[in-house]
């Protein structure tokens, strides 16, 4: 058997007083890419922040094993630390912090957490050289305030970046297409595809089966009133792309 | 009467004689009208007075202070203890010791022609018209803490940057409290700008050990000729034993430019007032300030941005952090006078509160007479972006840091209003050195200050 | 800022040694010839509430005093634990001055040369007590506010008040039915004493301010409002107010107490009869809110302005609170402020209850030599309190209007939020517009935002109109009534349109 990546388990988490994860089970192992797919409003970013260890949820039930860890006991810092990187549906613009700064910032608390020593300048900077080749990221945005003023498509390209520099277990891309046109998206997906190895694994989470032309889902998950209410292959998301939300809905009446 | 005014008119009438046979004619003729302003005013504003929310400039005063009448020496070579260095900027160093202006030697050396640094007293023997032109002229003395400084001022710094003279090194002061007995030093600094002329002056304020409680009353005039540009910079790092009454006016002439950025890193009780007189058409001001205030921390700034001129831009930028039981208040005005077209003023305040016991008091306000105008003013008081600490959590950034981080960008727009690209490096160094907790310190400072 | 962005707006200007700035640009400088004439008529337009009703009053002498107070007590038939409200309240106001703080030129008072009390008299004959003397039907009616059975208002009950006292509260008994009680302060004290014990004062305490002690001592009418638990008032209830005698002041006196889980829209309106003499309203209103209740206030003030040259007017002195004291409770101010040749008022939410809601929507409008200092105050006392303030000041001619707004987030109100909007526009070069807020912060969990603009009308917006045919007159009240929109949008259907019309005909020629 391989190993398990994550492992969650009747995960159930609320925002204010509004329930609206209600038990969600979900096995990934390394090398896999799963979808997980649904209409709006289903849970699917919630997943992700929950997940990612966003203080504005509250989970009251189930548990997360991120291999071998309990998942929910770490302080977001940690889950990054331990390989956990969530690619965001609105990257948050920070003014007044330069991008180097940040992912200067992010690297060294990662190495300080492996008790490693602090990059030295000119490795940070090469670092930073090959991973923006990754994305095609301009360099002129490194000078730049963390999001501030970044286009669409360059925000969800330097999210692809960090995930490049942080190299992580497990990537968890919240609709990592809207609002991209189709030449930021092949750029991007063709980011995610140049990281994927044998030892990572993807969450693709979309509306829209656009963007699984171009990264390849082993799996699909169909998520809906805060449950996986479907699991299948590829041909899942082209059934619905096909046929549209409307028969799982009716299903699940 | 308040008790604070009191005892220094008491010390006043005391020792009007060695007053004045220690200080200078220029200055000593302005002290009797002084003191009957101050006796008129009846005592020092009172926290809660109009303009006065949060402090009590009297009770800033109220301590038995002393005062250097007789001028008793201190160390001569205390200008070799404190080099307040700015990496990358050569600067023409003066040290201001209490109230006692003593020059370096860089300075007497360097200095172009067409400029003059030196002692206000200096200046009021070997120059007296020019000085008597300025002294006292933009300072209005109907204010009580103006009275006082007047009434016991005997020296101070004197600026002058003659027709069409561009400094190309910025004038550095470097104000230091050194007295083992409560002190109260009454400072002043003339900058005299004259037609089309170019200075910027750094000034940065030092409180050497904490057994003896410090007031610093101090005021700065400048004056801004036709085209002339004039900088100032102004940090204070005293400590928690440290008053400081710090009232700056200026009057600004057509074209003319102003910029100003205060910092407050660590002090005691601030109040600062800025009063800008915008005469001339086509002027431009920059008013830029920032306070960090932790432990007991007394920030108070208040700005008067006075448009009585057509065309005149100006745009004011105030930003607070907050932490522990530290108090901030700020207190501004922007007044277009009737007849004064085609201004364009501005003017934000930001504040974030980092802890329970903080407390900001904020007054923004605009006093319109004219309606071909754009003003607009802007405050928030409320805390850190939580989506931001959020996001750099995910990327690994402990909360910590990411808090450090994100307070340090918060002030980074009132930073980067700095003309002087070292100056603006060197300040946000201390600002990050600030907000981690360590004091900033200067860089080659033998002293701990 | 940038230099280019000035100069683009206004292209007409040239050096400073060119004495003839505007030359450089023709319609511009007739566009603004033009306002000039135009602002000159704005003077002349009509204020059409000026009139005098010949009705005989009862007024009694001039001047202050014990005896005056006891006096008015008796004639209102009093319980003795009223006049000893009102004597507390005269010898504590006996210690006070007026407040010298707000942005105003205000002359010295005299308030031993004003007449306290004054009431139409009833005319003679076997008349029903509750028959009203036809002259005052005829004075209401010319209101727009008739009070006859056959013509009155649906959906609104109103109450008319003259000088000093009530004259006639309509709907009385439909509103009855659902243990509503709507009636004049003085029938409340009579029969209703536990309720008006137990609330008036209660918010605006007589030593709250000047004036306030001042109304407290000599309070001649006003309504009252009870709505019980759980009763939605069907119908807007509305008082209101009109000055008639001269030599008077009307001292008025309103208490709206809004049980758990009811709600109630309340709506003011005044006028006065222009005369030279300036005369004094210092009215209190008192709002209390309990549990989930809510109560909307509006008002609409037409009090005579004053003359041209600002000769008489209504000096219109009032406090104005509302304490939230329930759980989840709402209050929401709305004022349209067109009237008074001083204003100086602030109605104020003091948010207790958790989660309560305060709000403030004002447009304040100002022209020839009136004076309006006004604003708001949010106390955030309660967890999650929340209040938002939305003020709009227009000034014209010569007046002064000014914004003075205090937000205070006290240590205990985690998660307060404020947001504040407070705009000006300046129609004319001679006017003043200004801003006052005060914001205190002693909760690091508080957002409090403030924003404040101040500006002419934009000259594109006119051109624009012009452009499209519409003159300059029409296309001010056009951008004025847009401007303000997001004020009058909170008034009930009925006063909104009452409300926008008297922005435009105070609006008339005040172009810039």
């Amino acid at each position: 058997m391989k190993d398990i990546l994550l492992k969650v388990t009747d995960l159930h988490a609320k925002i204010e007083d509004k329930e609206i994860l209600r038990g969600i089970d979900l096995e990934i192992h390394p090398g896999e890419v799963h979808a997980i797919m649904g209409p709006n409003g289903s849970g699917k970013s919630t997943l992700s922040s929950v997940l990612a260890g966003n203080p504005a949820f509250t989970v009251t039930g189930g548990s997360v094993d991120f291999h071998g860890m309990d998942l929910l006991s770490l302080s977001p810092e940690d889950r990054s630390h331990e390989g956990l990187f969530l690619s965001f549906q609105y990257p948050v613009e920070i003014p007044g912090v330069s991008m180097v700064n940040f992912m200067r910032a992010a690297v060294n608390a990662k190495r300080k957490y492996f008790n490693e020593p602090p990059l030295g300048a000119g490795d940070f900077l090469k670092l930073m050289r090959q991973k923006r080749a990754i994305v095609e990221l301009d360099n002129k945005l490194a000078s730049r305030s963390v999001n501030e003023g970044f286009s669409g498509g360059e925000k969800k390209r330097n999210e692809i970046f960090q995930m490049a520099v942080l190299e992580p277990r497990l990537s968890i891309l919240d609709e990592t297409d809207s609002g991209l046109d189709i030449d930021a998206l092949r750029v991007v997906a063709g980011g995610v595809n140049q990281l994927k190895t044998s030892q990572n694994a993807t969450v693709v989470i979309t509306h829209y089966q656009r963007l699984l032309d171009y990264i390849k889902p082993d799996f699909v998950h169909v998520l809906y009133k805060g449950r996986i209410v479907r699991t299948g292959g590829p041909e899942l998301a082209l059934e619905l792309e096909e046929k549209g939300y409307d028969w799982i809905k009716e299903e699940e009446k | 009467m308040s008790k604070a005014s009191e005892q220094y008119l008491e010390l006043y009438r005391a020792h009007r004689d060695a007053i004045d046979a220690h200080g200078a004619p220029a200055m000593n003729a302005l002290r009797q009208g002084a003191a009957e302003a101050l006796r008129r005013a009846g005592g020092f504003q009172e926290k809660g007075d109009e303009g006065y929310e949060k402090t009590s400039v009297d009770g800033m005063f109220a301590p038995d202070y002393g005062v250097n009448i007789n001028r008793v020496d201190m160390p001569a070579d205390v200008s070799a203890s404190f080099r307040c260095g700015v990496p990358n900027l050569s600067t023409l160093l003066a040290v201001v010791v209490n109230d006692r202006f003593v020059p370096s030697s860089t300075l007497l050396k360097n200095i172009p022609e067409g400029l003059t640094v030196c002692s206000l007293a200096q200046a009021c023997r070997e120059m007296p018209d020019l000085v008597m032109k300025y002294y006292g002229q933009a300072a209005d003395i109907s204010d009580p803490s103006v009275a006082l400084n007047t009434m016991f001022a005997q020296d101070g710094v004197f600026i002058h940057v003659g027709k069409g003279v561009r400094s190309e090194r910025a004038v550095q002061l470097v104000d230091i409290f050194s007295s083992s007995t409560p002190l109260m030093a009454a400072r002043r600094v003339l900058v005299a700008a004259e037609e089309n002329s170019h200075v910027a002056i750094l000034k940065c304020d030092h409180t050497q050990g904490d057994e003896a409680r410090c007031m610093s009353s101090e005021v700065v005039e400048i004056f801004a000729a036709r085209g002339a540009r004039v900088e100032w910079y102004d940090i204070e790092e005293s400590n928690a034993s440290t008053s400081r009454r710090h009232q700056l006016f200026a009057r600004q002439a057509e074209g003319s430019e102003l910029h100003i950025c205060g910092a407050t890193l660590t002090n005691g009780t601030t109040r600062n007032d800025f009063r800008i007189d915008v005469d001339g058409e086509h002027a431009v001001t920059g008013l830029g300030a920032m306070a960090i205030g932790s432990g007991d921390q007394h920030i108070d700034n208040s700005s008067v941005i006075r448009h009585a001129a057509d065309r005149g831009r100006s745009n004011q930028l105030l930003k607070y952090v907050l932490d522990d039981c530290a108090t901030g208040a700020f207190e501004g005005s922007i007044e277009v006078c009737h007849g004064a077209r085609f201004v364009e003023a501005y003017q934000s305040n930001r504040n974030i509160l980092a802890s329970k016991g903080a407390r900001m008091h904020t007054k923004p306000q605009l006093l319109i007479y004219n309606d071909d105008v754009k003003c607009s003013h802007g405050a928030t008081t409320g805390q850190l972006d939580q989506n931001a600490l959020f996001y750099m959590r995910t990327r690994g950034i402990p909360e910590d840091e990411a808090r450090r981080m994100l307070m340090q960008a918060f002030m980074v727009d009132v930073i980067d209003s700095i003309t002087l690209e070292p100056l603006r490096d060197r300040l946000r160094h201390m600002v990050d050195r600030r907000f981690a907790g360590e004091t900033a310190g200067c860089r080659d400072c033998k002293s701990s200050c | 800022m940038n230099n280019d962005k000035i100069d683009k707006n206004n292209p007409g200007q040239t050096s400073p040694a060119d004495p003839k700035p505007h030359d450089g640009n023709r319609s511009l400088q007739d566009s603004r010839s033009s306002d000039a004439d135009l602002l000159k008529e704005a003077a002349e337009s009509d204020y059409k509430y000026g009139f005098v009703s010949d009705i005989d009053t009862d007024i009694i002498p001039v001047g202050l005093s014990e005896e005056i107070v006891r006096l008015i007590s008796a004639k209102k038939g009093e319980p003795e634990w009223m006049l000893d409200f009102r004597l507390r309240a005269y010898r504590y106001w006996l210690t006070l001055t007026p407040p010298k703080w707000g942005h105003l030129r205000m002359p010295e008072i005299d308030f031993q040369a004003i007449s306290y009390y004054a009431a139409p008299v009833k005319k003679e004959g076997p008349k029903s007590l509750d028959e009203v003397d036809p002259e005052l039907l005829k004075t209401f009616d010319r209101l727009g506010i008739p009070l006859q059975e056959q013509k009155q208002l649906s959906g609104m009950a109103v109450d008319a008040v003259m000088d000093s006292v009530s004259v006639k509260t309509t709907h009385k008994e439909a509103l009855a039915e659902k243990g509503i009680i709507f009636c004049s302060i003085s029938e409340a004290i009579k029969d209703y004493p536990d309720l008006i014990k137990k609330y008036l004062g209660s918010v605006v305490s007589y030593k709250d301010n000047f004036y306030a002690a001042l109304n407290s001592a000599v309070f001649s009418d006003g309504s009252f409002v009870y709505i019980p638990k759980g009763v939605r008032c069907p119908m807007e209830l509305s008082t209101y107010f009109r000055i008639n005698a001269s030599g008077t002041g009307q001292f008025e006196r309103t208490l709206i107490v809004a049980d758990d889980d009811s709600y109630v829209s309340y709506l003011e309106g005044c006028t006065a009869p222009m005369r030279d003499e300036n005369q004094l309203h210092a009215a209190i209103v008192e709002i209390v809110v309990e549990d989930r209740a809510e109560v909307k206030y509006s008002t609409v003030q037409n009090w005579y302005a004053g003359d041209k040259d600002g000769r008489g007017g209504i000096y219109n002195l009032v406090t104005k609170r509302g304490l939230c004291r329930g759980d989840y409770s709402k209050l929401s101010w709305t004022q349209v402020e067109t009237g008074s040749a001083i204003t100086w008022k602030y109605p104020s939410c003091v948010l207790a209850g958790e989660g309560s809601v305060g709000e403030f929507y004002s447009v304040a409008l100002t022209r020839n030599y009136q004076q309006a200092d006004t604003g708001t105050k949010m106390i955030h006392l309660g967890r999650n309190t929340r209040s938002t303030i939305v003020s709009k000041g227009i000034s014209a001619g010569f007046s002064e209007n000014s914004y003075r707004g205090l937000v205070k987030v006290t240590p205990a109100a985690d998660g307060a939020r404020n947001y504040t909007q407070c705009d000006s526009l300046l129609l004319g070069s001679d006017c003043g517009a200004h801003t006052f807020p005060y914001i205190d912060v002693m909760n690091p969990t508080a957002i409090v935002e403030h924003e404040a603009t101040t500006s002419k009308i934009s000259e594109d917006q006119i051109f624009y109109c012009n452009q499209r045919g519409i003159p300059t007159e029409e296309a001010v009240g056009l951008i004025v009534n847009g401007y303000a929109k997001e004020v009058m949008n909170k008034l009930p259907m009925e006063f909104a349109v009452e409300a926008q019309k008297l922005l435009q005909i105070s609006l008339e020629g005040s172009v810039g």
